[in-house]
């Protein structure tokens, strides 16, 4: 077990420099740091001089991966690659292009993020077992068919008609809850009541389908078949034999994603003007604030790697032919 | 359908009334089961034996309404007790599963919950059925684990079932089934995924737990062997159908249904050696397409006018007893008492003497075929010659993946194959035979050991090195269904054996190419226009016919056939032994015949070697090793095997080895097959023993026989 952690971790390392790498020289094919001082300064008056000033000040006038003119190891550590983003693997984020500390704008904004995150999360996740569970123990009947049909149209219809009619609906025509914003402790739950409704609902269709074939698949299994020869109820079948078993391919989509839902939802965050870490970083794309975008990359590549460990140590409690040795 | 004559059941039997079980498909329903009627008797059991797609399973099934979601009860009764419970509410009959009626399944690996303990497994049917909760239960389990053969029971009820080999798992399920004492048990081909050892010790625990217990049981099976050492009463199903029931003395004696007697002709067997075993031409029909009249009338070669167009009615056998033989053919009705005296000419009485010599008299005339003569001149180079053939795995583990053992797959296997002649290679599953087969073929990289053909070294590795020798040895796998290309036409996989091989006459044209496909086609008994379709759209049989001619597409010397028959019906089987020993005749073939079935090897090979974890512990003549087996092993796996003759005798009773195969990963010190050996003693325990040779086409791996040496050359 403990070998098997520090085996995945010591995989992590090249995995991290990697996406860092893309993320660097994905933005630098884009945007390039005169660009990026443009955008800062603002497009209406810059000179020459300004743009050489903002780059220096931010060491932006280094070579993206390779100094040449430096010597020895400084030819590698004295680039704009090296002093952004090496650094980042020591936790150390620095400071946005406007000046602000990562660290802590993003200590604020973890708050509203996972107070809309996990609600949306755990909410769904009840809703989406318990729809397809019943889909599956009424499988072949009219409900089963008809519960398929109102998945497969829900799936259809655009996440952006959800978060449009919600508000449009309950905020404006019903006028029962705020359309956006956000307010800190209780008075938070106005605000998030819509977006983790919406954000349970639009989820819902593709989510029930799959749960349900996956249910479906399990039940056909010779196991089940022996599990009613034995005379047991369909509810003990489907809930200690069933449910247990398909906990496993659950597990694999479930855990990886728990870590990121401290990230937020870019979408709702936007939509809802949540300040949370969504909000952040679609601000940030916009702004060509590449300290953040790289800082929220690199963050977000972290908890996934933890998700990926999660769900294999998850693996261990839910079936016994699992162990790390 | 006609009236079914079932003789008057006790009052406490489960009575099946024309049950009739359908699947839907593509918005129809086609009948799988169609009117099965009998009589489930306590302290009986009864064979429901027949080909793969009969209907066994649907019916066994639809008894505890536990068909698959497609599957639909057509119509019938099933009576128990007062109660039928085709018709029993669902409450009423989870009352009945598991507690008067239980089941165990064919595939002991998939039908235990994977993530559930032993000891829950077997608590549910206690909790269910008799209230028993903690302790008591707890005890109970123990006992019932005991009483299947289980060792250190105790321990065993917290295992998960992927800790458990196979016959332990069906040792569990049994268990399981047994655990509320049921007054009836439906086994549904409860060892055909096991070997031949082990179907042996679980056939013989079933038939002392009905004995014991009293149950009333249905023996599912395909194997006619499994009949006689287990069942009382047989009925025999084709296409959905019942067709003869009897006792099984009777039913041995003189099987009477046409089918029947053909299934007893298909069987390989030493008796039939050099001879054509009858195969039946054709198929069994699709549920779509069923016969009018008799089901059986494409196939049968009796049929007459009748057949076709009047399913036939149950006529007794002539001679059985009151409620004994019957069968449903019309060559058994009284009126056409003349044709029948035609259809079984010899017999005064109806039917024949026994199944051996109605088998001899059902083959084909004319077509016998003498066993191919060796044509090794003394002294030439053998066409195979294998020394000392290592194939080992690498056990990797830990941080690093570093390799912390080995499994010793193949550990030493020398072999030697003339032209012409068949070499057995047998063993249970797990002991090599297909690695071997591998490594002689170099699909796989051997660890140590030297192949050499017609007196040429075999290399290691390297395409182009291998080439001409890939050219003169080919190989037939197991399944027809996994080896064919299913994107490629037959004809274009036919080419492509040909052609990857770069045979010589450089490139011929469309017309010859066209002409070679054909040519192969014919011989391996196939119309030339298969070449145009694809292999999803042929049988099983069709399609191991398929595989064979793209083996010889090249005209190898060697075919390397991994038991080539397993996954086919037996008379299907039939047809492709009856293939295989042509085309040895024809063409001089030599077969390395891989298989674990001695049936075959009796019919078809000249010499035998016998496998046990890696090495081979005896080889000879086919006569110096089934006849007389010297090795212990060979002498438990024969004894496992179930015969046929010994239906009629009574009593059967088979010397089951105890335990099961162990772990190549981990053989035990000396002879490996110490542990289970009832001969071993302290110098088997200390050392593996040395190769003595007893005659001279003989060898054996025993201290037993150590020092019993036949000088090699005497004889010559
Ligand atoms: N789930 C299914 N859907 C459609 N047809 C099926 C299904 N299961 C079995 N059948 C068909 O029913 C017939 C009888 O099957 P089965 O009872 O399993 O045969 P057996 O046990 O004798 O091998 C076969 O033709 C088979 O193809
Ligand atoms: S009824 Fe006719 S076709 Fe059917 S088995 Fe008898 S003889 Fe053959
Ligand atoms: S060597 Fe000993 S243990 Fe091995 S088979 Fe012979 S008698 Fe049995
Ligand atoms: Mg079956």
């Amino acid at each position: 077990m403990f070998a098997y952690l520090v085996r995945r971790l010591a995989y992590a390392v090249p995995i991290l420099l990697g996406v860092n790498l893309l993320t660097f020289a994905l933005f630098f094919v884009v945007n390039t740091p005169d660009d990026m001082a443009r955008m800062q300064l603002g497009v209406k008056r810059v000179t020459a001089e300004a743009i050489a000033k903002w780059k220096a000040e931010r060491g932006y006038d280094k070579p993206l991966f390779f100094n040449g003119a430096a010597d020895g190891t400084a030819k590698l550590t004295d680039t704009i690659f090296y002093a952004k983003s090496a650094r980042m693997f020591v936790g150390d984020f620095g400071a946005a292009e406007d000046g602000r500390d990562i660290a802590r704008e993003i200590a604020t904004r973890i708050g509203p993020s996972t107070a809309l995150a996990v609600p949306t999360f755990i909410v769904g996740l009840l809703v989406t077992v318990s729809a397809a569970l019943l889909l599956a123990f009424v499988r072949g009947t009219r409900l089963d068919f008809w519960g398929v049909v109102a998945c497969v149209a829900a799936m259809s219809v655009s996440g952006l008609f959800y978060i449009i009619f919600g508000q449009w609906l309950f905020s404006k025509a019903l006028r029962l809850v705020p359309i956006s914003g956000y307010a800190d402790g209780l008075s938070a739950f106005k605000f998030l009541v819509l977006p983790v409704a919406i954000g349970v609902v639009a989820g819902l269709g593709s989510s029930i389908r799959w749960y349900r074939t996956l249910f479906i698949e399990e039940i056909g299994k010779d196991y089940v078949r022996t599990a009613r020869a034995k005379g047991l109820g369909e509810g003990t079948v489907l809930f200690r034999h069933v449910l247990k078993n398909a906990m496993i391919p659950i597990l694999t989509g479930v855990v990886v994603v728990i870590p990121q839902l401290f990230l937020g939802s870019l979408l709702m965050e936007s939509f809802f003007g949540i300040p949370g870490l969504g909000s952040y970083t679609i601000d940030a794309i916009n702004a060509q604030d590449f300290s953040v975008v790289r800082a929220m990359v690199f963050i977000g590549s972290v908890l996934y790697i933890a998700g990926l460990i999660l769900t294999d140590l998850s693996y261990t409690l839910v079936d016994p032919r699992v162990r790390f040795d | 359908m006609s009236a079914i004559p079932v003789q008057a059941a006790p009052a406490d039997a489960l009575r099946v009334r024309d049950l009739s079980v359908g699947f839907a498909a593509g918005g129809r329903v086609l009948t799988a089961v169609d009117g099965v009627s009998f009589d489930l008797v306590p302290g009986e059991t009864l064979a429901l034996l027949g080909e793969s797609g009969c209907g066994k399973s649907a019916t066994a099934l639809a008894l505890l309404r536990l068909l698959p979601d497609a599957g639909r009860i057509l119509g019938g009764r099933a009576e128990l007790g007062g109660d039928d419970l085709l018709a029993l509410p669902p409450a009423r009959l989870r009352d009945v599963r598991g507690n008067r009626l239980a089941m165990i399944f064919q595939e002991p690996a998939t039908s235990l919950n994977p993530v559930l303990t032993v000891g829950q497994q077997i608590g549910e049917v206690l909790a269910r059925h008799l209230g028993l909760a903690g302790e008591a239960a707890r005890a109970r389990s123990e006992a019932l684990l005991r009483q299947v053969g289980i060792a250190d029971p105790a321990a065993r009820l917290a295992a998960y079932p992927f800790q458990l080999s196979g016959g332990m798992k069906q040792r569990v399920m049994i268990a399981i089934a047994l655990a509320a004492e049921p007054r009836f048990l439906l086994a549904d081909e409860p060892t055909t995924a096991l070997d031949v050892t082990i179907q042996a010790q679980i056939l013989a625990l079933l038939r002392d737990l009905q004995a014991q217990r009293g149950m009333g049981m249905l023996l599912i099976t395909h194997d006619l062997g499994v009949v006689a050492e287990a069942a009382h009463r047989v009925g025999v199903m084709y296409a959905g159908q019942l067709i003869e029931t009897g006792r099984r003395d009777d039913f041995f004696r003189r099987p009477a249904h046409p089918y029947t007697q053909a299934l007893f002709a298909a069987l390989p067997d030493v008796a039939r050696r050099g001879r054509r075993l009858l195969a039946l031409p054709g198929q069994v029909p699709t549920l779509a397409r069923m016969p009018a009249g008799c089901r059986f009338a494409p196939r049968c070669p009796k049929a007459f006018a009748r057949c076709g167009s009047e399913a036939p009615a149950w006529w007794p056998v002539p001679g059985a007893e009151e409620g004994g033989q019957q069968v449903r053919c019309h060559l058994y009705d009284p009126a056409e008492a003349a044709r029948y005296r035609e259809a079984f000419p010899s017999a005064p009485e109806p039917a024949v003497a026994g199944c051996g010599t109605d088998a001899a008299a059902m083959v084909t005339a004319g077509q016998d075929a003498a066993t191919p003569a060796a044509s090794d001149a003394p002294g030439a180079a053998p066409l195979l010659d294998v020394q000392d053939l290592q194939v080992h795995f690498p056990i990797r583990r830990g941080l690093f993946k570093r390799t912390v053992g080995w499994v010793k797959a193949v550990d030493g296997v020398s072999l030697h194959l003339e032209r012409g002649r068949t070499l057995a290679l047998v063993g249970e599953s797990g002991c090599g035979k297909t690695t071997v087969g591998k490594g002689i073929l170099r699909l796989l990289r051997p660890t140590r050991g030297e192949v050499a053909l017609a007196g040429r070294l075999v290399p290691d590795h390297g395409r182009q090195a291998l080439a001409p020798f890939r050219r003169q040895m080919q190989m037939v796998f197991q399944d027809p269904f996994a080896s064919l290309n299913p994107r490629l036409t037959v004809g274009a996989i036919l080419l492509e054996g040909m052609t990857a091989l770069g045979l010589p006459g450089g490139k011929p044209g469309a017309a010859e190419r066209e002409a070679a496909v054909a040519a192969l086609l014919d011989q391996v008994g196939l119309p030339a226009e298969a070449a145009y379709r694809y292999p999803h759209e042929f049988s099983g049989g069709q399609r191991q016919r398929i595989a064979i001619a793209r083996a010889l597409a090249v005209q190898p010397d060697l075919l390397v056939c991994d038991e080539p028959t397993s996954a086919l019906d037996v008379s299907v089987q039939a047809q492709i032994l009856n293939l295989l020993a042509e085309l040895q005749e024809r063409l001089g073939l030599a077969y390395l015949f891989i298989t674990h079935n001695f049936a075959v090897v009796e019919y078809l090979a000249h010499e035998v070697a016998v496998m046990y974890l890696g090495r081979i512990v005896e080889r000879g003549t086919v006569d110096e090793v089934l006849r007389d087996p010297r090795h212990p092993y060979t002498r438990t796996l024969l004894a496992a095997v179930p015969r046929i003759a010994a239906a009629g005798e009574g009593a059967v009773g088979n010397v089951a080895s105890p335990g099961e195969t162990p772990s190549p990963a981990n053989p035990p010190a000396g002879c490996h097959f110490q542990p289970r050996c009832p001969e071993a003693d302290a110098a088997c325990r200390a050392r593996y023993p040395e190769e003595t040779r007893l005659s001279p086409t003989r060898v054996v791996h025993c201290h037993r026989w150590a020092g019993k040496d036949v000088p090699p050359m005497l004889d010559k």
